[in-house]
């Protein structure tokens, strides 16, 4: 009865959508002009932001499951920072930072002359900076369950630390880590708040789907639920598709 | 027992991550979400007894929607009008101007609503939520945000489309960058944006972080945030004026409190306190 009722809350604003969506019009607004582009930047956005995810917080999430250093336990803490942070708030820290009057930021600028915010890689960072903690904390979770009795076997047998991770550990932890990375991809599709205070917003280069179905809202309700529709459909697609062909278990 | 604990943190995960997002909403809509649910419950104010003859004296409980920019000022002009009648407990909900017409039309408890601009007004007198004929209270014109003491020596809107100037706008869907497009065409200025924002606040914060040099906002935004930018007039503003409506809603709980308050911050005293805070008189 509970699951019942979990479900329901789960979908029902889903059926609030499908119900109003202007099916009528459809056809038209999708073929609005800037739709496919803000498509597009999501996509190639929230993909590259999950590959940073998986070099950064694999290793990280390695670091954390299988060595014991003082401070881990705050370590672990620091990592779930973005999930609590308001993302809008964590937008501003990224600015703080990479920003121009930046910690980092002015740096960047002086010495390579590269500038994050208001661009493409901006929306990568923002993306990144939110959605890695759900990839390490179910990498680290993975880790844990895995018995590290078969590294040290491979140890044994004359596997270097990096051979033993990569034939011995990898494919222990595969699923653990396929399932970070899609909780990983989907926050960083849905993202908004960080993206838009640090990325900002403009057509074609930094306005994701979010946003773009955010400034809509401001217009025109069925045109949002449009945007918000298609997003759901391209997303639950390749969702599915990804788990048809890889986790067939 | 591991694997069943890092399941329970993966559950509290995709918790945290929703409520994550609905901060992200309320946050962007100008703080509106915060207050939002207050509106609810500060409602069904006693009215009953007041229509029995004679003056009607206002008390009670009484809503008030109005447009983020108007924060400053009607925070103020509350006080005022509880100190005239103690008898009315005002609770103001403020947020984007569409965002609460949309709270409206969908059956939000509320006594007045005071818009930012004239097109929001519209959606809820079409949608016949609005009692008599809303009553516009004051104006509002753009000005050049530029850091304090403006280093790059912006005099114009001529001066934004210096090579490496960075310059913020507000989106075209919202009110503050429909005015800002309309005084650009008015002055024949092509400009590129390296952002448009999605509110007149998140566009100035641009110009306090330092991230922008210039971005188009409201006097009265300018004027809030004097300590760190500095407001630039230019003439072409008048071009783009936004006019800013008040009115009492059909379904008010208290009606009587609400024409109060409406015909309250139409006196001088109160206009004062708007203009002020950078708003000119209609």
């Amino acid at each position: 009865m509970p699951a019942a009722a979990g479900l329901a809350f789960l979908v029902l604003p889903l059926a609030g959508l499908l119900i109003r969506a202007p099916w009528s019009t459809l056809p038209e607004r999708l073929t609005e002009p800037g739709i496919l582009a803000a498509l597009r930047l999501s996509l190639v956005t929230a993909t590259i932001a999950t590959a940073v995810c998986l070099v950064l917080g694999v290793p990280l999430a390695w670091v954390l499951a299988r060595t014991d250093f003082p401070g881990r336990r705050l370590v672990r803490a620091l990592v779930t920072v973005p999930l609590v942070l308001p993302p809008v708030v964590g937008g501003v820290a990224l600015l703080l930072v990479f920003g121009r009057r930046g910690l980092l930021g002015g740096w960047l600028d002086a010495t390579f002359g590269v500038s994050l915010p208001f661009t493409t890689a901006g929306v990568v960072l923002a993306e990144a900076f939110v959605a890695m903690p759900f990839l390490v904390i179910s990498v680290e979770g993975a880790l844990r369950g895995a018995d590290s009795r078969y590294e040290e076997a491979a140890a044994t047998l004359g596997a270097s630390r990096w051979t033993a991770f990569r034939r011995v550990t990898l494919p222990l932890i595969a699923p653990g880590v396929l399932a970070g990375g899609v909780l990983c991809w989907a926050r960083a599709l849905g993202e908004f708040g960080a993206t838009i205070t640090f990325a900002g917003n403009f057509p074609g280069r930094t306005q994701t789907m979010p946003l773009a179905v955010y400034l809509a809202l401001e217009q025109d309700v069925d045109a949002a639920i449009v945007l918000s529709l298609l997003l759901l459909v391209v997303s639950v697609g390749i969702l599915a598709a990804l788990r048809d062909k890889w986790v067939t278990a | 027992m591991r694997r069943v604990l890092a399941g329970l943190a993966a559950v509290a995960l995709l918790a945290t991550a929703g409520c994550g997002d609905k901060s992200d909403k309320s946050d962007s809509a100008g703080g509106g979400g915060a207050t939002g649910g207050a509106t609810g419950a500060a409602t069904g104010g006693a009215t009953g007894g007041a229509t029995g003859g004679g003056v009607a004296q206002a008390s009670g409980d009484l809503t008030v929607l109005a447009a983020a920019s108007l924060t400053e000022s009607f925070n103020k002009i509350s006080e005022d009008f509880q100190k005239a009648n103690p008898q009315v407990k005002v609770t103001i909900s403020y947020g984007g101007s569409s965002s609460l017409a949309q709270q409206i039309t969908s059956g939000a408890p509320a006594d007045v609503f005071a818009s930012a601009s004239p097109k929001n007004m519209q959606t809820i007198v079409d949608a016949g939520d609005a009692s008599g004929t809303p009553a516009v209270f004051v104006k509002n014109q753009l000005v050049i945000a530029v850091p304090k003491g403006n280093p790059k020596g912006i005099t114009g809107l001529s001066d934004l489309t210096k090579p490496g100037l960075k310059v913020a706008l507000c989106a075209e869907q919202v009110p503050c960058g429909a005015a800002a497009k309309t005084a650009l065409e008015a002055a024949g200025v092509k400009l590129t944006p390296v952002t448009l924002e999605q509110d007149v606040k998140a566009a100035l914060s641009k110009v306090k972080l330092g991230e922008v040099d210039a971005s188009l906002v409201y006097r009265t935004d300018a004027r809030a945030a004097a300590s760190d930018v500095d407001g630039v007039e230019f003439p072409e503003s008048a071009q783009a004026i936004n006019n800013y409506p008040i009115a009492v809603l059909k379904n008010a709980p208290n009606p009587t409190a609400a024409a109060a308050f409406v015909a309250f911050v139409q006196t001088e005293p109160e206009i004062k306190v708007l203009t002020d805070a950078g708003f000119q008189k209609p």
